[in-house]
């Protein structure tokens, strides 16, 4: 099968949904000639013209709120924010509007807009670009939350989101965009909700999304070696969490330790231990470990970076413990 | 201008109607068949029955916490309002959002909106889906002075001018943002002046005159829906009552209250049209009769009307 990048992954996504939907666009900062920050909508401007693909002033508030007016008039907008970071400039279009308005409404419209973002840290780039906010977003009732971790998800989670008739935020770790993987040619989605085995195993589960299913991955790989089976769960969704492959895969493998790039404080790793705990804690062998983020702003020195953001190394260690439980 | 005689009639109907609804909720209110809270538009009416007098009904509007008057200018049947305000199953939006988020797209209704410059972005996006799906709607944002010193409003000004965005943002300058006499807390004299900054008309009309509104109001309209772009329309007014029902008025002096109460906008126009010959005395009596008797029929609606099952709180959440 032909490889991709992940960034080219979300634009073949972006471009054959535009080309199949008249009302999908595109608006933010640099989505027009210059294509993206990160590449993301190269050539949509070409393809696609100034009036489906339309740059944006530095205004988060103005634009993400026009997405929601927008899809809640027949349009289904793509906005792209140029560092998720920003996402707390338009956060009361996102909590207060988009999440709410169907439901506060009573069911009589719908917001189809998709929020695309990049996150993540491993880049030096200091406490302002470096973020990974879903757990704050996968706490809103009304969002959907999706963090792919290979160019395939990428691009068949992205074609769901835009089908989908919710506001959905798509994070995409900026370390991802650049890595290659198998994209077939032919058309495929994956739907939002469901977490993906990226590595079958008995001994211990791994709960992992975005960048971390990687670090994940190699981890497993190493203790392989040694002769300790891994399973891999990808996320792939944060919000709706798909509680059923985790509890199953606790179940057969009666270990679990949960690895997220964000704080560790009410996050995403804080909600699937809780639920492995309400519902599976018979199953389990050992107590659960969670490897995220330490709970301070992300550091710029790379030293000091490194030391707050988990590593392939903490990973390892983790799995040693549960596995002397 | 020569205005319809069926406009100038509706004009009067629409604010005949806001006057009597807000008036029967202010009673109902105080009288505690209400819950949570409700925030009256009397004194406003002019603005609202103007500004919809020039709308189609797939044109859009965004309202505000203080939004009944818009949502009944845009042709919401007081029933189902009324309902919405008891938190009954029959509201317009099922009793899950109350006085402070009535929204009805088949009209146009984007919604009320409980945070103080929301509908204005939301108005702007309405506007761009309008131009980009090339449907001719002219999208409304009805916000007040306080609003305008929010990032969303200038941020929104800026790209629908940019954009030349078929939108037309109408500032209810009431002079107070809740407890704060707005000219204390803003520079300028007028709202409309910061058009200029992004490059838009902006007027200014004495929001208690509904034939002023409704000029001002078409012509920004007709550029909109020429594609000419956006216009800033700000219309002097005041609140008769509080920011909400129950407040105590401790902020403003009961003469200033008093001098704008004196300049109410329904009476001076009935009086006109029956002046003009537009309407007989007694067909303008004939007809608040009638929207009295709509009002009383909203009411008994809303009491007769079931409460929502509990567990429906679970349902309307995802599309």
């Amino acid at each position: 099968m032909r490889e991709i990048s992940f960034s080219q992954a979300i634009v073949e996504a972006t471009a054959e949904e535009m080309r199949r939907d008249p009302s999908v666009c595109v608006w933010g900062l640099d989505v027009g000639p210059y294509g993206g920050a990160f590449g993301c909508t190269r050539g949509l401007y070409e393809e696609f013209g100034p009036e489906r693909v339309l740059d944006m002033p530095i205004s988060e508030l103005g634009y993400v709120g026009m997405g929601v007016g927008a899809a809640a008039t027949g349009l289904r907008p793509i906005v792209e924010l140029q560092f998720s970071d920003w996402i707390t400039l338009p956060s009361d279009a996102l909590i207060n509007q988009a999440s709410k308005m169907r439901y506060m409404f009573g069911g009589i419209l719908a917001v189809p807009m998709v929020l695309r973002a990049p996150v993540g840290g491993y880049l030096a780039a200091a406490g302002q670009h470096s973020n990974s906010f879903e757990s704050m977003f996968a706490h809103i009732p009304g969002l959907k939350v999706v963090l792919p971790s290979t160019p395939y998800d990428a691009k068949g989670l992205l074609k769901s989101a835009i089908r989908d008739n919710n506001t959905v935020l798509f994070f995409e770790h900026k370390k991802l965009y650049e890595i290659k993987g198998p994209v077939p040619q032919e058309e495929y989605t994956i739907p939002l909700g469901k977490a993906d085995i990226k590595r079958p195993g008995t001994d211990v589960t791994i709960v992992a999304y975005a960048l971390m299913v990687r670090k994940a991955l190699a981890a497993a790989e190493q203790l392989a070696r040694e002769g300790i089976s891994v399973e891999v769960l990808d996320l792939r969704t944060v919000s709706p969490l798909d509680e059923e492959a985790i509890l199953n895969s606790v179940k057969k493998t009666q270990r679990l330790v949960i690895v997220q790039e964000t704080w560790r404080r009410c996050s995403v790793g804080a909600e699937v231990a809780a639920i492995v705990a309400e519902q599976a804690l018979d199953y389990l062998d050992a107590p659960i470990v969670r490897v995220t983020a330490k709970d301070v702003p992300i550091p710029f020195s790379p030293v000091l970076e490194n030391y707050v953001l988990p590593q392939e190394d903490d990973i390892v260690a983790a799995i040693r413990r549960v596995m002397r439980a | 201008m020569e205005i319809p005689r069926e406009t100038l009639i509706r004009m009067l109907e629409l604010m005949l109607k806001i006057r009597h609804f807000e008036n029967r909720v202010k009673e109902l209110f105080a009288a505690g068949e209400m819950p949570g809270f409700v925030h009256l538009y009397l004194g406003q009416e002019a603005i609202a029955a103007g500004v919809c007098a020039t709308l189609n009904q797939d044109d859009y509007i965004t309202s505000t916490h203080r939004g009944h008057g818009h949502i009944i200018a845009k042709g919401a049947d007081m029933k189902y309002m009324m309902a919405e305000l008891y938190g009954k199953a029959t509201g317009y939006n099922k009793g899950k959002g109350g006085s402070q988020h009535i929204a009805w797209p088949g009209l146009g209704i984007l919604g009320a909106n409980g945070i103080v410059s929301g509908g204005i972005p939301i108005a702007t996006g309405a506007a761009m889906s309008a131009k980009l799906r090339k449907s001719g709607q002219v999208a409304v944002a009805f916000f007040g002075d306080g609003a305008s010193n929010e990032g969303a409003f200038h941020e929104s000004l800026n790209i629908a001018a940019a954009f030349n965005l078929p939108v037309v943002y109408v500032c209810e300058n009431n002079l107070y943002g809740v407890g704060t006499r707005q000219p204390r807390v803003r520079k300028i004299e007028n709202i409309a002046d910061r058009a200029s900054g992004y490059g838009m008309p902006g007027v200014v009309v004495d929001g208690n005159n509904v034939l002023a509104v409704y000029e001002a109001s078409l012509e920004a309209v007709k550029r909109a829906r020429m594609g000419e772009g956006p216009t800033l329309i700000e219309c002097k007014t005041y609140r008769w009552r509080t920011h909400f029902e129950g407040e105590p008025d401790t902020y403003r002096p009961p003469e200033e209250v008093e001098a704008w109460m004196r300049r109410e906008p329904i009476a001076p126009y009935r009086r006109h049209l029956i002046e003009q010959g537009i309407i007989s005395a007694s067909e303008a009596e004939a007809l608040e009769q009638r929207v009295i008797a709509q009002v009383d029929e909203a009411v008994e609606f809303a009491r007769n009307s079931p409460f929502p099952a509990p567990e429906s709180a679970l349902e309307d959440l995802w599309a």
